[in-house]
């Protein structure tokens, strides 16, 4: 302990720092632990918790949502920060902007927002003839919908930063040697990107299957009908549920640890202990 | 054969201008000039990764200007030899083959002879990123060359090499292009690596071309001091006096 001590003052800035880094770090596994270790549940009876009808049918409607909601994400979000990185047109700016806007605006707020969207004259006509996304109707639509609008942008913002850091004359070079911009983009730009866009895309998948405000607000949250994973513990708590609410957690939070492993994989790698 | 028929082209405020040139078949023309010069923009132009403004380029007596670069038949090699880090030396040499349709074993058996003739066997497993500058060349060479193009473009292949590779590399590039007696044009700003090479020298200063001809002929008639400055001589009036 002296010892420590002694480091300390040598090393006040270094002690400081790492003082608050830790300190942080401990926060997030005390929640975790508390998670796990809780008086309120029993790992006995978690298999019999996660068989429950509504539960079963909140992790079906979580996975099949969240599925779909990445699946978009890769078919727009990545042409579009290919898009973003490469060329520059009016406005690049005010659109580099506006992406981020989801990201920093209250997710409430763009559950409100969606929900004057759909009820404007426009929002009214794509509703009544293609998506139906009440909770009574077309639960998945509007669930989907709110999901690829929140984590969209975290996609389109790896995806640039991924194309980025290819050098563009790689694409040059492959189009004097046989490929046309498409097939220079598919052979080259694409695999040399891709570390970074599958992280991008895990994230916005981690950040979709977490989503709950705006799903609260723009398709309502109805046992059974609009009940995704977050919904379950939200009802769950309200009516006293705690056991439930806390498998249904454990479950999200083994789901974001799968995210994070593959996410540190797919960036090149990492030293999991040690320096 | 590379003719360019009065090619102007823009890069941002720099302008290149006016310029005609002919390269004849299964000649080796340098490109000389110093930094800044347009030598870069000249090649891309002949290799499609940049329009003409005006003018025509023409390769083995057909209108490519207005082409893409991969139906323009020639091989690129730029300074940075550019080759793909994501795939190992093999898939490199056989990119421009594999990216015209042909499978894989048909485009590593049709690549084997060039791969002999540059030596290349014992590294074709192994990633790009571990190779040193002259392996890196070759391979880049090999590339370049693995589609059978009608004219081979090298952007100053050998100037991030030291001065033994660089020798190496240039006796290489003779070598190969001497055996395929293929047309090319090879950029650079040394005088040494251009008397290494060339059977003819071009001089590129501010966006034209000044003089064309063999390095005697440059050396000793210098149509301008950009010209002399290049051939290491002080100004154009002193190059007889300095010969003599």
């Amino acid at each position: 302990m002296l010892r420590l001590v002694r480091w300390a003052r040598r090393n006040a800035l270094a002690a400081v720092t790492i003082a608050c880094l830790a300190g942080f770090v401990l926060a997030v596994l005390a929640i975790i632990a508390a998670d796990l270790t809780s008086e309120f549940f029993e790992w006995s009876r978690l298999t019999g918790l996660f068989a429950q009808k509504h539960v079963v049918t909140a992790i079906q409607l979580s996975a099949v949502t969240s599925g779909t909601t990445l699946g978009l994400v890769v078919l727009i979000c990545v042409p579009a920060g290919y898009a973003l990185s490469r060329y520059r047109f009016p406005g690049h700016a005010v659109v580099d902007t506006i992406i981020d806007l989801p990201i920093v605006m209250p997710p409430l707020a763009i559950g409100v927002s969606l929900l004057v969207l759909f009820a404007s004259p426009p929002g009214r006509w794509l509703d009544d003839r293609m998506l139906a996304v009440g909770w009574d109707r077309n639960a998945a639509a509007g669930i989907v919908i709110c999901q690829f609008l929140l984590s969209a942008p975290f996609a389109i913002r790896a995806a640039k930063s991924a194309f980025d850091a290819v050098d563009p004359s790689l694409e040059d070079l492959a189009r004097t040697l046989g490929c046309t911009r498409g097939a220079a983009f598919r052979r080259v730009a694409l695999p040399l990107a891709k570390g970074g866009i599958f992280a991008g895309c895990i994230m916005a998948w981690a950040r979709a299957v977490g989503l709950y405000g705006p799903l609260m607000v723009f398709v309502g949250c109805v046992r059974g009908k609009s009940e995704v994973l977050p919904n379950t513990i939200y009802l769950e708590i309200s009516t006293g549920g705690i056991e439930v609410a806390l498998a249904a957690t454990m479950l999200m939070i083994a789901a974001a640890g799968v995210a994070l492993v593959a996410i540190h994989g797919l960036s090149g790698g990492r030293r999991w202990w040690g320096a | 054969m590379i003719r360019l028929g009065d090619v102007g082209l823009r890069a941002g405020a720099f302008v290149v201008r006016d310029v005609t040139l002919e390269v004849a078949e299964g000649e080796y023309f340098v490109l000389m000039g110093q930094t800044g010069s347009g030598k870069s923009l000249l090649i891309k132009c002949i290799c499609g990764l940049i329009r003409p403004s005006t003018g025509c380029v023409c390769i083995d007596g057909r209108d490519v200007s207005r082409l893409e670069p991969r139906l323009r038949d020639v091989g690129y090699m730029p300074q940075d030899c550019g080759l793909f880090p994501h795939l190992n030396v093999l898939r490199n040499i056989t990119f421009s083959l594999r990216a015209r349709g042909m499978r894989r074993r048909p485009a590593e058996r049709r690549t084997r002879p060039l791969i002999d003739m540059l030596g290349l066997d014992y590294l074709l497993r192994r990633r790009v990123a571990g190779l040193s500058g002259g392996e890196r060349q070759k391979v880049a060479l090999a590339r370049a060359l693995a589609g059978k193009p009608k004219v081979l473009l090298l952007d100053e292949p050998v100037s991030a090499l030291d001065e033994p590779t660089r020798r190496e590399v240039c006796a290489d590039l003779r070598r190969v292009q001497t055996q395929l007696g293929i047309s090319t044009v090879h950029v650079c700003h040394s005088l040494a690596e251009a008397q290494s090479v060339a059977d003819r020298v071009g001089v590129m200063h501010q966006g034209t071309i000044h003089q064309a001809g063999t390095v005697e002929e440059l050396t000793q008639n210098p149509a301008s001091d950009a010209v002399a400055r290049l051939m290491g001589i002080a100004d154009c009036g002193s190059a007889g006096s300095q010969l003599g």
